[in-house]
Order: structure tokens, then C-alpha cells, then sequence
């Protein structure tokens, strides 16, 4: 471990192509991501941008093509190799994705204590860290998933996620149906975490709010492959119409005082 | 192995303690066991040097915040960003979990209590069920144009027809088990005739309407649990609600039609395969042929039998169905809370009919019975 260089790619998808039966999902793609940088993966619905999260997961696998992760092939090395990088990569479901039979703390616990080394005062000093960390309160714990709201149980999926402090942190959809005030409150979270743990982010968004407010850099997914992946501001300029119709909202915000076309 | 990855991370010298390399869960991994002791034998006034730290994490602030015994050493060479996370884990013990609730005498009464509200509720919510479904009856009556006969088709065939490999298979077998035991015992006694008594007797009025309902609720008890609690989950019965349909109707009463009409059919079917079986295995151990077996069947059983047989499909099958929908509308949106429902939907439907099969034996004590 020691890409304490952190100017390499902590992902490099190279070529990847994905079929669902006859759909060509992605053909050719490329995507190369820097240590410490927030991409914003944005594209049309069906694009593939989840795929090519799950993908970077090692949950699904592309027909052609190769993908890399912290320098080595996602499959490369034996099971333990594999399962110590998996380790490094933290991911934030759409839904969240908690054991519905879990506590907050346990499903917070569980990839702690998976690693069978730390002990269990240790476990629970930890949940409480991370549970502040989410700006979660010490009495959630005890909370079944099934009593939380929307915005709970994404920010406890979200220490879930950074249970192991992962260098890589994966968010399918991280502020899709929280209210603009949570989403906000949300992305501070994430940025912080960013700043204070030196991550990697990669997120899959619709909203223009989040990109705008997060992303350090923008990757563009249409005509199955990566169009454009630059700042935001070298985004905007870029001529594709994809990018023109999917930003039009955000062009038009920037040129006039909130209001027109926000719904 | 260990002792070398140790000193890269920790090394005690003259000077005080000098850390260095990954202080995160991952670099710490191989060597915590001999960490931890080491960490534990330094003395509380050491001078504390972080300088050669590279990466640290929570967890590697964590072991050296107990090691400090939750306090800064008086001697800390660290920078800010070490600061700042070691700070981190200093406001976290402030606030640490709460203790979970002990158990005492006073849990187990109102364990006890729990149980006896939640067995009221079940029963209370099943009479409600059977109540709505009467009500949907009425409705129907009124207006034969609302009758869901798409999905009471639909259902038959998924609870009768699918149902008739697997329940000519068990009815089979346990045909022949029962006539190449019995036959055992009567050719001691030299009343080998009698074997056609004793099938038809015992699986036209009693095992066959059992067997398949034991099999139905395994089979169609627990679909029907599922599929209903899968459909609050995803909010499905929701969306039927909010469109006006209502959900007894569409989703209970098909499936009770459907279950009430097809078991009687699922028995006669298989008490005729369970009767096959059994004279095959009579014809083997006995030498009993199909044509003596056929002609003694309607003197050694009255046909009353045969009714109260199919009496008992109907009743055991509504009776299925509906504790099926039961459990399954109190499915919670959790995998807990389904797996726990359709489980007690199988364990409960197969009580029932039992329970019921009982009550049938006593008031049908006096029928169909020769002598």
C-alpha cells in the first residue's frame, strides 16, 4: 500500500464495453480518476451510469475491457488480494441498502466487525465516531432501519460506507429524494468527510444542485461512451447536446437570479 | 513476520515513542495482537513522537487514545491533521452508545403480555379479514359485474393445476406405504380382504383431505404470504388502494375462491392416485386384483365419505387461503418481518386444519361410517 503519490489514478476504466442482450450499453469506454478528486458521473436514464458503478464494485463484470482500481486489475490477485482491495472502495446504494434485521449500530459494526480484529468496546467507540461523523445522534442508534426517514438512512448508509475509511467512495444517486434543504446538508457532509479524509469520490447524479456543489470534475456519459471529463465550468462550454439540454437549467440559473425554469 | 511489521509502525527507544508508517485499520491488521501489548506497557509520562506517521485513520487514532488512557500526553510531536483526528475521536467518547436495556423477572411478564395482545390481534384481524371478505360477498352478489374471475382463474391454475405432479407423487407413495404395512399385519390374521377397508376408510375420509392440505399450505399458503407481504413492501397494495380497488377484493377473495374451489379437486385426485398406489402395493403382497379391488371399494366405504371428504378440501382450503392473506397483509416493510410472517403462515394454516380436521371428526362421528 503505498500510493501515497496521490497524483495516480485510483480508477482507470480502459475500453469497457457492456451488453444487456442486444443493448449496447457502453462500447469503448474510457475513465480515468485522480486521487483525491470528486467526478460527477452524469448521463441520460439508461445510460449506464450505475453500471459502470457496479462495474468500479466488481458486482458486475463488462464484456470486454479493462478496469482498475488502485493501480490493479479488479480481478488480479488471489481472494484475500481481492477482498483487501474491495475493503478500500466504500459504497452508498440508491436506496441505502441497510440490513433491514440490523440496528443503526449493527449495520454501522458490520463490516468492523467482519474483520475479526477489533474489539467490541472498540466497535462501539467507532459506530459513535462515525455516527458524529454523519451527524447522527447516539440515541439512533438502537433504531431499526425500518423507523428511519429517507435522509436517516442515507447518512447511515453513508457511515456504513466509511465504517472501513475507504479511499474510494462510490454514492449511487446521494441526494435523489431528500428535500433541497437535506440534500444540501448532505453534500456540506460529504465535502467535509472529503476534506478531512483525503477521499476519492465518485458519484452518480441527476441533480444539478449536488454537481454544481460538489464535483470537482464532471465526466459526461452519452453516445455509450465518456464525452467530456473536465471542470465543470470547461463542461459547460463544451458543445454536445447532450451536455447543452442536460445543463440548459444550470446555464440558464447562472445567467439569471434563481426562479424560471427550476421545477 | 509479525514482530518485523511491528517495528515499521512502532519502535520504543531512549528518546520516547516513535510512530511511524499506516496508522489505519488496514496497515495495523497483521500486527495487532503485539500492538496492542506493546502499546500497553508504555508508561504514562513517555514523550510521543507521530512525525514518521504517514497515513492515519480512526482507528488508528482510537488505539492510541486508550493507549494514552483517554487523555493528550504531556509530550506530543503530531501535526494538525493527526490533531484534528485524534480531536475526533476525543469528542466521540463523549458520546458514546447507549447501554442496551438489561433483562429482568418484569421482561419476562411483559414478554408474556406481548404474546397475549399479539395473539389477540391475530385473532381480532382475522375475523376483520373473514368479516370483509362475507361484506365482499354481499357486494358481489349486488353486482355480479365486479366478480375478479381474471385473477380467480388465474389462481386456480397456479394453486390446482401446478399443485397436481407434486401431490400425485406424495399420494402415490403414501398409498403404497400405507396398504404394504398394513397388509403385513393383516395377512397374519388371514383377513387379507379387508385391506380395501382399510385404504379406502382411511385415505378417501381422513388422509387425503390432510395430506393435501398439508402440502397446499407448504406449497400455496406460503406463495400466497409472500407475495402479499412483497406487495406492501414495494407499496403495491397502496397504489391498488389509492386507485379505489379495493385490496380484499382483488387480492384476498381470489385467492380464497380459488384455494376453496381447488382443493376438493386436489383431493379427489389425489386420494384416487394415493388409492392406486396402495392397491399396487396390495397386488404385489397380496395378490388382490384391480377388478376385486374396484368392486369392493363402494361396500367397504358408503359414499358419504367421499362428501365429507371433499367437505373437508373446501373448508381446509378457504381456511388456508385466508390465513395466508392474514400474515401476509401484516408484513412489515422488512426481510425480518417476512420471513417471520410466512413461516407463521405455513405453521399456523397447517394448525388449523388439524385443529379443524378434529372438530369434522366429532361432528361427523355418526356418518358414513359402517356398522
Amino acid at each position: 500500500m503505498s500510493e501515497r503519490a496521490t497524483s495516480d489514478a485510483v480508477v482507470c476504466l480502459e475500453g469497457i464495453v457492456t451488453r444487456f442482450g442486444r443493448n449496447i450499453v457502453h462500447e469503448g469506454l474510457d475513465l480515468t480518476i485522480r486521487a483525491g478528486d470528486i467526478v460527477a458521473l452524469v448521463g441520460g436514464s439508461g445510460s449506464g451510469k450505475t453500471t459502470l458503478l457496479r462495474h468500479l464494485v466488481g458486482l458486475s463484470r463488462p464484456a470486454a475491457g479493462r478496469v482498475e482500481v488502485f493501480g490493479e486489475a479488479l480481478d488480479a490477485g488471489g481472494a484475500a488480494a481481492r477482498l483487501a482491495r474491495q475493503r478500500r472502495m466504500g459504497v452508498l446504494f440508491q436506496h441505502g441498502a441497510l440490513f433491514s434485521a440490523f440496528s443503526v449500530a449493527q449495520n454501522i459494526a458490520f463490516p468492523l466487525r467482519e474483520l475479526g480484529v477489533i474489539s467490541r468496546p472498540e466497535i462501539d467507540r467507532l459506530v459513535a465516531l462515525k455516527l458524529a461523523m454523519v451527524e447522527m445522534e447516539p440515541a439512533h442508534a438502537p433504531l431499526m432501519p425500518a423507523e428511519l426517514s429517507g435522509g436517516m438512512i442515507k447518512r447511515v448508509a453513508l457511515a456504513r460506507a466509511l465504517a472501513l475509511e475507504p479511499e474510494l467512495l462510490l454514492l449511487d444517486e446521494p441526494t435523489a429524494g431528500l428535500d433541497p434543504d437535506r440534500s444540501a446538508s448532505f453534500i456540506r457532509l460529504i465535502r467535509a468527510l472529503h476534506r478531512e479524509l483525503g477521499l476519492t469520490v465518485v458519484l452518480v447524479t441527476h441533480d444539478l444542485d449536488t454537481l454544481a456543489q460538489m464535483a470537482t470534475s464532471v465526466a459526461v456519459l452519452a453516445e455509450r461512451r465518456i464525452v467530456s471529463h473536465a471542470s465543470l465550468a470547461d463542461t459547460l462550454a463544451y458543445d454536445h447536446p447532450f451536455v447543452a439540454r442536460f445543463f440548459s437549467g444550470l446555464q440558464a440559473r447562472c445567467g439569471q437570479p434563481r426562479g424560471a425554469g427550476a421545477g | 513476520m509479525a514482530g518485523r511489521v511491528l517495528d515499521e509502525v512502532f519502535t520504543a527507544g531512549a528518546e520516547g515513542i516513535r510512530l511511524a508508517g499506516d496508522w489505519t485499520l488496514r496497515g495495523l491488521d497483521e500486527c495487532l495482537p503485539t500492538l496492542r501489548r506493546a502499546l500497553a506497557t508504555v508508561p504514562p509520562d513517555a514523550r510521543w513522537s507521530l512525525r514518521a506517521v504517514r497515513r492515519m485513520d480512526s482507528f488508528g487514532a482510537l488505539l492510541l487514545w486508550q493507549a494514552w488512557g483517554g487523555r493528550w500526553p504531556a509530550a506530543l510531536e503530531a501535526d494538525d491533521a493527526q490533531r484534528a483526528i485524534i480531536g475526533r475521536i476525543e469528542n466521540a467518547s463523549a458520546r458514546a452508545l447507549p447501554e442496551p436495556p438489561r433483562a429482568s423477572a418484569l421482561d419476562a411478564v411483559a414478554l408474556l403480555g406481548k404474546g397475549l395482545f399479539a395473539f389477540a390481534g391475530h385473532l381480532s384481524g382475522f375475523v376483520a379479514l373473514l368479516g370483509r371478505l362475507v361484506l365482499d360477498l354481499g357486494h358481489l352478489l349486488h353486482h355480479p359485474r365486479d366478480w375478479p374471475l381474471l385473477e380467480i382463474s388465474a389462481n386456480l391454475h397456479k394453486v390446482g393445476v401446478k399443485a397436481m405432479p407434486v401431490s400425485a407423487l406424495v399420494g402415490f407413495l403414501i398409498g403404497v406405504v400405507l396398504s404394504y404395512l398394513s397388509a403385513l399385519q393383516l395377512r397374519t390374521f388371514g383377513a387379507d380382504a379387508f385391506i380395501v377397508n382399510i385404504l379406502g376408510m382411511g385415505i378417501i375420509r381422513e388422509l387425503g383431505p390432510v395430506l393435501v392440505s398439508v402440502l397446499v399450505a407448504g406449497r400455496s399458503g406460503s406463495a400466497m404470504t409472500a407475495q402479499l407481504g412483497v406487495m406492501r413492501v414495494t407499496e403495491e397494495i397502496d397504489a391498488l388502494a389509492a386507485m379505489g380497488v379495493s385490496r380484499s377484493l382483488r387480492l384476498v377473495l381470489p385467492k380464497v375462491v380459488a384455494l376453496s374451489l381447488a382443493m376438493p379437486l386436489l383431493v379427489l385426485w389425489t386420494s384416487a392416485i394415493a388409492l392406486f398406489g396402495g392397491w399396487v402395493s396390495a397386488w404385489v403382497e397380496l395378490g388382490i386384483g384391480l377388478q376385486f379391488f374396484l368392486r369392493a371399494l363402494p361396500d367397504a366405504v358408503p359414499v358419504a365419505n367421499l362428501y365429507i371428504g371433499l367437505a373437508k378440501g373446501a373448508v381446509f382450503g378457504f381456511l388456508i387461503a385466508l390465513v395466508a392473506c392474514h400474515f401476509g397483509l401484516r408484513v412489515k416493510p422488512d426481510t425480518e418481518s417476512l420471513s417471520a410472517n410466512t413461516t407463521a403462515s405455513v405453521v399456523a394454516a397447517i394448525t388449523v386444519v388439524i385443529l379443524v380436521d378434529a372438530v369434522f371428526a366429532i361432528a361427523t362421528r355418526s356418518i358414513g361410517l359402517p356398522l
